[in-house]
């Protein structure tokens, strides 16, 4: 069994971006998961965001656990930095990257289990930090990797492959990550990626804790009739509750729409997200409103996506710690090394 | 847009481009990939059913097949399909017990072939092993027509020719050269159940220009010149030549002269060097062989000196579009070019000329004194009479001919079973899947990223010492494994099976040429404008398949799909597969005993 590349051909009319880069520069080695895993449209929709938000790719570090979801850096964003760390322990070492370089873009990608089963403890504590990245969860349900055990977001009374049902409460990230702090929370869903690629755009541009929840259907182990992550489930069940563009500048914008029906948020970077809203009432800005209205849906057996909570004006771990602004790898001996004067007056401030 | 009726065998076919475009239809990657496994008598074969005369065609063909071929529009140039059928025919070894033997029993019909070009020696070709008696009549002592009479031995060996020309005759073909028809109505009068004309289109034409009477001893028309020096009667030309004319017979005479005494030899066009009729390689050798390509220069006037040619004078000429939007020449206004010569070939076109069909003999001719012939039957006004090749609708080329003697046969065949000849025989198609696993298929699907492959040359001091010395060597196995590797496999076709689909992406994640969209339907135009990826070329189908859950469609642009096979293999259901189409077109079946061993 071979895996041929992805032969370099690619379409005559291939467009090309801000920094001369077509999409193709942006894919990574071919995958070897499952042929039509849900993970694989997400890093092709990974691929869409990088490249049409003109991302340097030698500027971004992808980081990941371990699983299905986990391996799947390798198949996106080949020139980038990466590390494939322990089970569940993403959050940690994306943490202390950051703090080492708050230049790059990082982008944290990890599955159901590595997040919500091993890694629950890690998800939590980088989001009350408010680490700047975007972390995005595959979430299938199961533990693909391991051959389709359960995870702690499958619903209860989904039945796994051989007709058993699931008897333990579901964790949903996405409201964990509205009550723990993040400052950009949405859903999306491997099988739509016109709503995908505007979310993914949207959180890389945002500054501070990004948290993506996207629902992924695992083809081999958790795509049947009971499940509650298949394609067909998701795509009966999901309601979104907006439609979002990511307009990179005010230049852009030229659609006129009927007031009240289009909300605009402009980010930190100036990037503008415009929802058209799908849901009536549905506050994007409104924490408190968002868990309640996740709670109900929930109840009435609906997936909400869509962008689900933005505070364009967060603040970020490095705002919070009080860092230096410079990274590591710039600071050089005579800031690294102050001298004895420099600690004498440290230790007389303790005194 | 309505779902897509891939059952009709042109939908398919059209995705092969050069096979269609090919006027033989000649299965193009089919033979390819008998190359690439070494399979070159095979490889010859599959060429020999459909174009007759592949050794032939494989060093001289206008490859219409070339400009169409997709390869050429996911990178800077095509499969250099033409070169690639002279490998078939160089490596092929002995082929005769491949070829079909001559019919055992004779069907009592008898066929008179007017001309041993091409056009007829395909319907001999085609009728003789089903049992027709067929006679081939020709003015000259061997057969092959304009093949062997114009087209000079550097580009085409003799040889090849009496090989290719010998397997028609071997099929029981008789044979009445030397003597030239002198009435198609005394061939009337005789007992023949059809006549086939293929006379070719053999007079050039003249320029009627000021001193060309005065200097006619050094002024040769291009075809005739040809001819003497194909046959050995024209050795030596001046050195100093001009030739008129931006065709490939210009581009022929010029090298020719080059090779025969010629040191300065000037081909002078009245149009752009990009509006000339020579195929661009044509111009690449004439320019490679130090032959300069003068454009925008009008002939006005053969010079002499005490009655023999000095030169001739030309007017400056540049393009304008006129109120109609026409291109014209209009002159510059400069004074006139003199260029010194001590012959001029010319070389500006070709008509046709019928001599011997007298116009009481029951056929029509229209108003340019063509015959009235039917596009798709070949039959002319008088329904025992076809035509093909040149003589049908005026000058075109081999392959053109040999298609025209295809279907001619197919009509000559129906016609003497008293059959309607108007309803043409439908095709033999096969679709056959070639998985074999997982990501395992029975072709190659890994896209070669290699750029096309020089065809190596004779070194040129050698080549210009001989008229007879072939420039092209032909590809050597290594590399022609290589070029043959550059072939995307267009016969084997992404079928769709949208009721598998279950919509994941994968296929439209891995296609790397994002040929593959799931949408909602729309009009043809309008759709082509929301497809993952621009569809501007309209001759290449979007292929519609709906019925899929979501109630969307699934559009494939066909256009560059790289046939690589990767969205069957990323389809989880196998609602993509790869399957081989074969298509033959049909001919007049040989005899069943001695079917054509393919
Ligand atoms: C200089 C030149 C170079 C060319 N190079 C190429 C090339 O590289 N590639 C290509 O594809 N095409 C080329 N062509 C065109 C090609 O040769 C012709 O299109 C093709 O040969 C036409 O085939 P045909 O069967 O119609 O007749 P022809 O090949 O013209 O053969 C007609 C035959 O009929 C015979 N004939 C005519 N009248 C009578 C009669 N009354 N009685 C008996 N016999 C008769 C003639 O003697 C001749 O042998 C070239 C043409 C020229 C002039
Ligand atoms: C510390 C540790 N415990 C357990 C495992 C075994 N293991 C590998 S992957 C995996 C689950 C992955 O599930 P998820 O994160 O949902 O990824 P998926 O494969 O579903 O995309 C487990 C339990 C491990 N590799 N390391
Ligand atoms: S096991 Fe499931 S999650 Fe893993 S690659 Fe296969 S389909 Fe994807
Ligand atoms: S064969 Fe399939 S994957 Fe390959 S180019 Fe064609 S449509 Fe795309
Ligand atoms: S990979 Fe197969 S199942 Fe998935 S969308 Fe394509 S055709 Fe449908
Ligand atoms: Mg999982």
């Amino acid at each position: 069994m071979t895996y041929l590349p992805k032969p370099r051909l690619h379409h005559p009319e291939l467009p090309r971006n801000d920094l001369g880069f077509t999409r193709r520069d942006y894919e990574g080695a071919i995958s070897t998961l499952c042929a039509g895993c849900g993970h694989d449209s997400i890093s092709a929709a990974i691929i869409h965001a990088c490249f049409e938000l003109s991302l340097p790719p030698h500027r971004i570090a992808k980081l990941s656990g371990i699983g299905c979801s986990s391996k799947t850096p390798t198949y996106f964003l080949g020139n980038s930095h990466g590390f494939n760390s322990v089970h569940g322990r993403m959050p940690s070492v994306l943490t202390g990257a950051n703090l080492a370089n708050r230049d790059l873009i990082y982008l944290g990608v990890s599955g159901d289990g590595d997040s919500a089963s091993i890694g629950l403890g890690q998800f939590a504590h980088a989001m009350r930090r408010g680490v700047n990245m975007t972390y995005i969860v595959e979430n299938n349900g199961v533990y693909g990797l391991t051959k389709g055990q359960f995870s702690a977001t499958a619903d209860r009374g989904a039945k796994n492959k051989s007709g058993v049902a699931n008897n333990d409460e579901a964790i949903d990230l996405v409201s964990m990550a509205l009550q723990l702090g993040a400052t950009f929370i949405g859903r999306g869903f491997s099988g739509d990626k016109t709503q995908l690629v505007p979310l993914i755009k949207a959180a890389l541009s945002h500054r501070g804790a990004a948290f993506i929840d996207v629902v992924s259907p695992c083809v081999a182990f958790n795509n049947h009739a009971g499940s509650t992550k298949s394609f067909d489930y998701v795509r009966e069940h999901n309601e979104a509750v907006n439609f979002l563009d990511v307009i990179l500048s005010r230049a852009e914008i030229v659609t006129e729409y009927a007031p009240g029906s289009v909300r605009e948020v402009t980010q930190h970077d100036g990037s503008v997200l415009r929802l058209r809203k799908l849901a009536e009432d549905y506050d994007v800005s409104d924490r408190i409103a968002a868990c309640a209205y996740l709670q109900h849906r929930h109840a009435a057996g609906e997936i909400v996506t869509g962008l689900l909570y933005v505070d364009p004006e967060a603040e970020e771990m490095h705002d919070y710690l009080g860092t230096a602004i410079e990274p590591l790898n710039g600071l050089m001996e005579a800031e690294l090394c102050p001298g004895a004067g420099a600690l004498a007056k440290v230790n007389a401030g303790l005194r | 847009m309505q779902a897509t009726d891939i059952a009709n065998p042109d939908y398919f076919h059209k995705v092969v481009d050069c096979q269609w475009a090919c006027p033989a239809h000649t299965p193009v990657p089919e033979y390819i990939r008998l190359i690439a496994d070494q399979r070159y008598a095979d490889a010859y074969m599959v060429n020999w059913h459909s174009n007759v005369f592949p050794g032939i065609l494989g060093r001289t063909c206008d490859r219409p097949c070339e400009p169409a071929c997709r390869r050429g529009r996911v990178e800077e140039e095509p499969v250099a399909i033409c070169r690639l059928k002279r490998v078939a025919a160089d490596f092929k070894g002995d082929v005769s017990a491949m070829m079909p033997r001559p019919a055992v029993q004779r069907n009592g019909k008898r066929i008179a072939c007017i001309g041993a070009g091409p056009a007829a020696m395909t319907v001999a070709r085609d009728l003789a092993p089903s049992g027709y008696e067929v006679v081939v009549f020709d003015g000259e002592a061997r057969a092959g027509g304009f093949i062997r009479s114009q087209i000079p031995k550097f580009r085409l060996p003799e040889a090849v020719i009496d090989e290719e020309m010998g397997y028609v005759t071997d099929l029981g073909v008789e044979t009445r050269f030397g003597q030239r028809v002198a009435s198609l109505k005394a061939i009337l009068a005789e007992d023949w159940d059809a006549v086939f004309v293929g006379c070719g289109a053999p007079r050039g034409r003249d320029l009627d220009l000021p001193g060309r009477q005065e200097a006619a001893a050094n002024i040769h028309i291009g075809i005739d010149w040809l001819s003497s020096v194909s046959f050995g009667h024209v050795t030596k030309v001046g050195r100093r030549v001009i030739v008129l004319g931006g065709g490939n017979t210009a581009m022929d005479c010029c090298r020719s002269a080059r090779r025969l005494g010629g040191t300065d030899v000037k081909v002078v066009v009245r149009s752009g060097f990009a509006e000339m009729k020579a195929s661009p390689w044509e111009k690449e050798d004439a320019i490679g062989e130090d032959i300069p390509i003068l454009n925008f220069m009008v002939p006005r006037e053969f010079l002499h000196e005490d009655g023999r040619l000095v030169g001739m004078m030309f007017e400056k000429v540049h393009a304008e579009t006129d109120a109609k939007g026409r291109r014209q020449l209009v002159p510059t206004g400069e004074q006139l070019i003199r260029i010194d010569a001590d012959d001029v070939l010319v070389a500006v076109g070709q008509e046709n000329a019928f001599p011997w069909i007298e116009r009481d003999a029951g056929l029509d001719f229209d108003a340019r004194g063509m015959p009235v012939v039917d596009e798709v039957t070949m039959q002319s006004s008088n329904p025992r009479v076809f035509f093909g090749g040149d003589a049908a609708f005026g000058p075109k080329n081999i392959i053109w001919a040999v298609a025209h003697g295809h279907q001619a046969a197919i009509s000559i065949d129906k016609f003497c079973r008293g059959e309607d000849v108007k309803l043409r025989p439908p095709p033999m198609v096969t679709l056959a899947s070639q998985k074999m696993g997982i990501h395992e298929w029975s072709y190659d699907n890994d896209v070669s990223l290699d750029l096309r492959f020089k065809v190596p040359h004779q070194e040129k001091s050698r080549a210009l010492a001989s008229i007879k010395a072939e420039v092209e060597l032909g590809f050597d196995l290594a590399l022609a494994f290589k070029e043959a590797q550059r072939c995307l496999n267009c016969d084997v076709q992404t079928v769709f099976a949208p009721k598998l689909c279950i919509e994941c992406d994968a296929c439209v994640d891995i296609c790397p040429v994002d040929c593959i969209t799931f949408t909602e339907n729309g009009e043809e135009a309008e759709l082509r404008t929301r497809l993952n990826a621009p569809a501007h070329h309209l001759f290449e189908d979007i292929y519609i398949a709906d019925g899929l859950k979501t109630g969307r469609i699934m559009a494939k642009d066909e256009d560059v799909c790289l046939h690589c096979g990767l969205c069957a293999e990323r389809c989880p259901t196998g609602a993509w597969d790869m399957q081989r189409f074969l298509i033959d077109l049909a001919q007049v079946s040989p005899q069943r005993e001695h079917s054509c061993a393919r």
